[in-house]
């Protein structure tokens, strides 16, 4: 069973949707519950993923191989590590909660549209769990056309001008990427002599020059940022947001968005490490993040339609993530990951807050709103909880990420800390102001007065959300301890030696420094690890290492001045 | 002397092409004995199986006789070689017209011109085509190339009663006519230098000639621009749109799969290979072949996007889709060739899918091309709507399809090749096709429906669809034996 555990966990929505396109179109009702029955049996397949995750193994786990097209090289390989353990669970959760809030608010072509959901759910799993660039990229792709028609029939006035923009915008940045993917393909062929699309064997290349490294690198860059959105490339977003329908929206938000930052983490780090780790590259994506995150929250204080203000949102939040991934350091790593789910969960959750009330209001303005806490008591706790956990609130779950992103982007340079900060301080802007100009205060409209408050069907979605936001919020450490391997091996893949030798000293140090930060059980763990990796490293750079214990501590910035060199001379043996 | 005159292994080497003609002739004569009720005709489609059977089973022949005797099949000293690449074309050409033919009888009884000859044509075609993928002689070329193209300026202009199908009949012949004649002169030009019209011959000739010989040029010239012509690359696709949107739309469908698998076939012949004469001056061509192929997939791609009419975008992707195939061409090395073979075969069944949805759009009083007649298909019959989008999603190269197999390899031949420009205009044409693959989706999908008339469905119909629906996902999903098939043609 183990060892196909991650084949059921894709296949079971592909199973659910042959099922469905029997069931009788006319009958709505059954076909949303087979629907709402199959998301769920996808989210109780992946649960024993988790209970038998093994935490610090190295590599990856429940790994299945078998050739697929050995002409061409490609593999039917599936395995997951923690980063992918994570974005997993939020596919599978997100899936039975988007089938959920899709009940009410479908109400033509059921049938099609939870067909197109499952498809969906398939391509999105399998995205996280491919471990051969071929295969990968087949799920990419397929997840374009079910987003494509969630968006396109299902969606608002604008809908087909957002869905194909969309299309063509992603279709661009991954055709792209394709030739990324060859060219690295044929380097591998070129030095080893037979063709393979696995990560694990494209690894292995070693003769690509640091140019050509560059050139995939942002061949890839363009398929994934475009994906994520990184800044030039997001105004597919808002228009493919406010279009989409709620679920779409939420699916969007909460699991696509995260294709392009797990791409980076799984493929361009590992993969072109020394163009990874180059200055300028690093240089510019930090911009790029941070200009992602100050722009998008600015944006947010213009908008006046609520779902246009969340999906500005999310391009701020993303850039938080791509800042982490771009520190280069494991905090700067993990609490993107982290950060990722949380978008996930915050932002899903915003995006359902606003279909709850467009079903009964059916307009966006916020204008329109006002003083709806006198109305709807219920609904607005759980939008105060949904919005607070996305400005970040201590004990919530968008603190824990957005913290360990800022102490990651710290370590690595001040300055960007310094900026990414004011993207908190707008984001608790524009999120507490949406919050007082939609709850707050006196009913100003009249149409407010008589909007029912939100039915059990409505709570039940966001319960195992808030839940989630909580348990991160407050406990945050077994997510860190699923992380901390993959995070250890991408850093040390990008900077070799991060982990022991001359770099341990400040390491510990800043780390003994951490108990005043949100998550000590992360600093002591990463401590541990780091002590366990200087003394396993011990022998083989005795002298340094000792040298360094003498000798004054260094302050973390010039810590992470020497490390980019430190890589690059890695590089050039 | 009558031994070397006429060998078994001649008669071997043409046994299909044989078939073909004779059961084509046997159409024409039981028609106008046996059939004279148009409603009978349809059962002239039991010749067609058998011609194709016999074809089908003498291909089989050749290829045990290749597996087993290695090398090639030589007949009627040199002018016909049979080997793996023409087994290979050869069934693809066996393939589309079979589909072609099944499905041809409803469409043509409501168009309300159902001939008997119009099978014999296919017949003949398919026919000319075989010449076309094995001749290696300047003059069964050349026949081969004529005797197809003379079949199609026929059947282009089928609908004899509708003036679009005419004029698109005068200026296919017109134009062909034209294009064949500066092939004829390049042929005749190759014939000056070598004195013989053996292609083993001539690339032995052409390749001891010096370097910057005009003569060579002149003659590269004027027969690519024949050959270029005959696959509708830019700025000699101007036949194209107007063939394809004039002619009835099955013969559109075999026009714009067969007619260019064998242009392709008889191209790689003159450019690629052992016993191409321009294999040799190859620097020479190929630049001016990437320019050709970038500029056919603008023009394919660009004009595409604003038609109102879906046979005549067809016409335009397919354009396109040469563009593509060329660039496996300019790339040159082997796996580009493949690229070209794998492409064709996936074109056959995605093209042919795409364009059979069109046929069956086609009833008693509506003629069904354009884009409204499409639209709200997905109310009217889920499964034509479902399965274009397949064929659809296949043409712009979008996996788990068949057809981002052969965009992959075209990609790949051309990093191979360090063409990098090439490969990165390529990809973002094959993007700009999502534009409007997408516009006949949406109208499909999201439009509503102009008309009730149903779907003029039959058994061939719905047979041809769901073979080429399915070969589409197959060749998609699990392509290993595909990919094995296509990369065996090359194997001379």
């Amino acid at each position: 069973m183990d060892q196909h555990l991650l084949s059921i966990v894709l296949l079971t929505p592909l199973a659910g949707l042959l099922i469905l396109l029997f069931l009788p179109s006319k009958s709505k009702n059954l076909i949303r519950v087979w629907a709402n029955l199959a998301a769920l049996a996808g989210f109780l397949v992946s649960l024993p993923l988790v209970s038998r995750f093994q935490n610090g193994v190295p590599g990856f786990q429940f790994e299945e191989r078998f050739d697929w097209i050995p002409t061409l090289g490609a593999h039917y390989h599936l395995g997951i590590d923690g980063i992918s353990l994570l974005l997993v669970m939020l596919t599978t959760l997100m899936g039975v909660i988007a089938m959920l809030c899709s009940w009410s608010g479908i109400q033509d072509r059921v049938k099609e549209y939870y067909a197109m959901f499952l498809l969906l759910q398939t391509g999105m799993i399998g995205v996280f769990i491919s471990l051969d660039f071929f295969l990968f990229y087949v799920f990419w792709e397929l997840v374009l056309v079910p987003m494509y028609f969630i968006i396109g029939v299902w969606g608002g006035p604008r809908k087909l001008y957002a869905a194909i923009k969309f299309f063509l915008y992603t279709l661009a940045g991954s055709v792209l990427m394709l030739l990324g993917i060859l060219t690295l393909y044929f380097q591998h062929f070129q030095q080893f002599g037979f063709y393979t699309f696995e990560i694990s064997e494209l690894m292995k290349t070693t003769n690509m020059s640091l140019s050509m490294q560059e050139w995939v690198f942002w061949a890839f860059f363009i398929g994934f940022a475009i994906k994520v959105p990184m800044f030039p490339f997001h105004t597919w977003l808002p228009d493919a947001h406010v279009e989409a329908p709620t679920a779409g929206s939420v699916i969007l938000a909460a699991v696509l968005l995260k294709m392009g930052t797990y791409g980076f983490l799984r493929f361009s780090l590992p993969l072109l490490p020394r163009a990874s780790a180059d200055q300028t590259i690093v240089r510019i994506l930090a911009i790029l993040s941070i200009v992602g995150i100050i722009y998008g929250a600015l944006v947010c204080l213009m908008q006046k339609d609520w779902k246009k203000l969340v999906a500005y949102s999310s391009v701020s939040h993303l850039g938080f993530c791509t800042l982490g991934i771009f520190s280069m350091n494991p905090n700067g790593i993990a609490g993107s990951v982290l950060q990722q789910v949380n978008h996930g969960i915050s932002t899903g959750m915003l995006f359902m807050v606003i279909g709850v009330i467009y079903e009964r209001r059916h307009t966006r303005e916020i204008s329109e709103y006002g003083g709806l806490a006198h109305v709807m008591p219920k609904f607005a706790i759980v939008f105060m909880i949904a919005m607070l956990s996305s400005a970040g609130l201590p004990l919530l779950n968008g603190f824990v990420g957005e913290f360990t992103i800022l102490q990651g982007a710290f370590e690595a340079n001040r300055t960007w800390a310094a900026f990414a900060v004011s993207g908190v301080i707008l984001g608790a802007a524009y999120l507490l102001w949406l919050y007082q100009r939609t709850m707050l205060g006196q009913v100003t409209n009249g149409k407010n007065l008589t909007i029912p408050d939100m039915n059990f069907r409505e709570v039940a979605m966001f319960l195992p959300l808030i839940a989630w936001a909580v348990w991160i919020g407050v406990y945050p450490k077994p997510f860190f301890d699923v992380l901390r391997q993959p995070v250890t091996e991408i850093v040390e893949r990008v900077h070799p030696g991060y982990f022991n030798g001359s770099q341990t000293q400040p390491a510990l140090a800043r780390n003994a420094a951490a108990p005043l930060t949100a998550s000590p059980t992360r600093a002591a763990s990463s401590a541990a690890s780091a002590t366990r990796d200087a003394s396993s490293a011990a022998p083989l750079t005795a002298s340094p290492t000792r040298d360094d214990r003498t000798a004054t501590p260094r302050p973390a910035l010039a810590r992470n001045t020497a490390a980019p060199l430190a890589a690059q001379a890695g590089g050039a043996r | 002397m009558i031994d070397s005159f006429y060998t078994g292994s001649d008669h071997f080497s043409i046994v299909p092409a044989l078939m073909m003609a004779l059961f084509g002739c046997a159409i024409l004569l039981f028609d106008f004995l046996v059939f004279p009720d148009p409603r009978q005709r349809k059962w002239l489609l039991i010749f067609v199986a058998f011609a194709e059977g016999f074809t089908g089973f003498g291909l089989i022949r050749q290829q045990n006789w290749i597996a087993g005797n290695g090398g090639v099949l030589e007949g009627f000293h040199g002018a016909i070689t049979v080997d793996n690449f023409s087994i290979f074309f050869n069934w693809i050409f066996l393939v589309a017209a079979l589909i072609v033919a099944v499905v041809s009888y409803k469409y043509l009884e409501n168009a309300g011109e159902h001939h008997g000859e119009y099978y014999s044509l296919i017949l003949f075609a398919q026919c000319g085509m075989y010449f076309l993928a094995t001749g290696t002689d300047l003059v069964t070329l050349f026949v081969g190339l004529e005797l197809m193209a003379l079949s199609f300026y026929v059947m282009v202009g089928f609908l004899r009663s509708e003036k679009r199908s005419n004029e698109a009949a005068l200026k296919y012949l017109l134009l062909g006519a034209f294009s064949s004649g500066f092939l004829v002169y390049g042929f005749s030009v190759l014939y000056g230098i070598a004195g013989s019209t053996n292609l083993k011959t001539i690339v032995g000739i052409v390749a001891s000639r010096p370097a910057w010989d005009p003569v060579v040029y002149l003659a590269l010239i004027t027969t690519s621009v024949g050959l270029l012509f005959k696959i509708a690359a830019a700025p000699f696709h101007m036949w194209a749109p107007d063939a394809y949107e004039g002619a009835p739309t099955t013969v559109t469908a075999y026009l714009s799969v067969a007619s260019k698998a064998a242009s392709f076939a008889f191209l790689l012949r003159l450019f690629w290979g052992q016993l191409a004469p321009f294999a040799a001056v190859r620097d020479v061509w190929a630049p001016i072949f990437a320019a050709i192929a970038v500029l056919t997939m603008t023009v394919g791609n660009l004009a595409a996007i604003n038609q109102s009419n879906v046979k005549r975008l067809l016409a335009y992707s397919s354009i396109s889709h040469a563009g593509y195939m060329l660039l496996g061409l300019v790339a040159g090395n082997e796996r580009g060739i493949t690229g070209i073979a794998v492409y064709i075969m996936v074109y056959t069944f995605m093209n042919l899918g795409a364009f059979l949805v069109l046929v069956a759009l086609r009833r008693q009083k509506i003629i069904g091309d354009e884009m409204d007649d499409i639209s709200g298909l997905m109310k009217k019959s889920p499964g034509y709507a479902v399965l274009m989008l397949i064929f659809l999603i296949s043409l712009a190269g979008i996996p788990p399809t068949a057809g981002f197999l052969g965009k992959y390899y075209i990609f790949l031949s051309l990093i191979e090749a360090r063409q990098y420009t090439l490969a990165v205009i390529a990809t973002l044409y094959a993007a700009i096709a999502i534009y409007y693959y997408f516009r006949i989706v949406k109208s499909m999908f999201v439009s509503e429906m102009r008309e009730k008339e149903p779907m003029a469905t039959s058994f061939g119909m719905r047979l041809a669809l769901t073979v080429s629906g399915v070969m589409t996902l197959v060749i998609g999903i699990y392509p290993e034996p595909f990919l094995q098939l296509a990369k065996s043609s090359l194997l001379r």
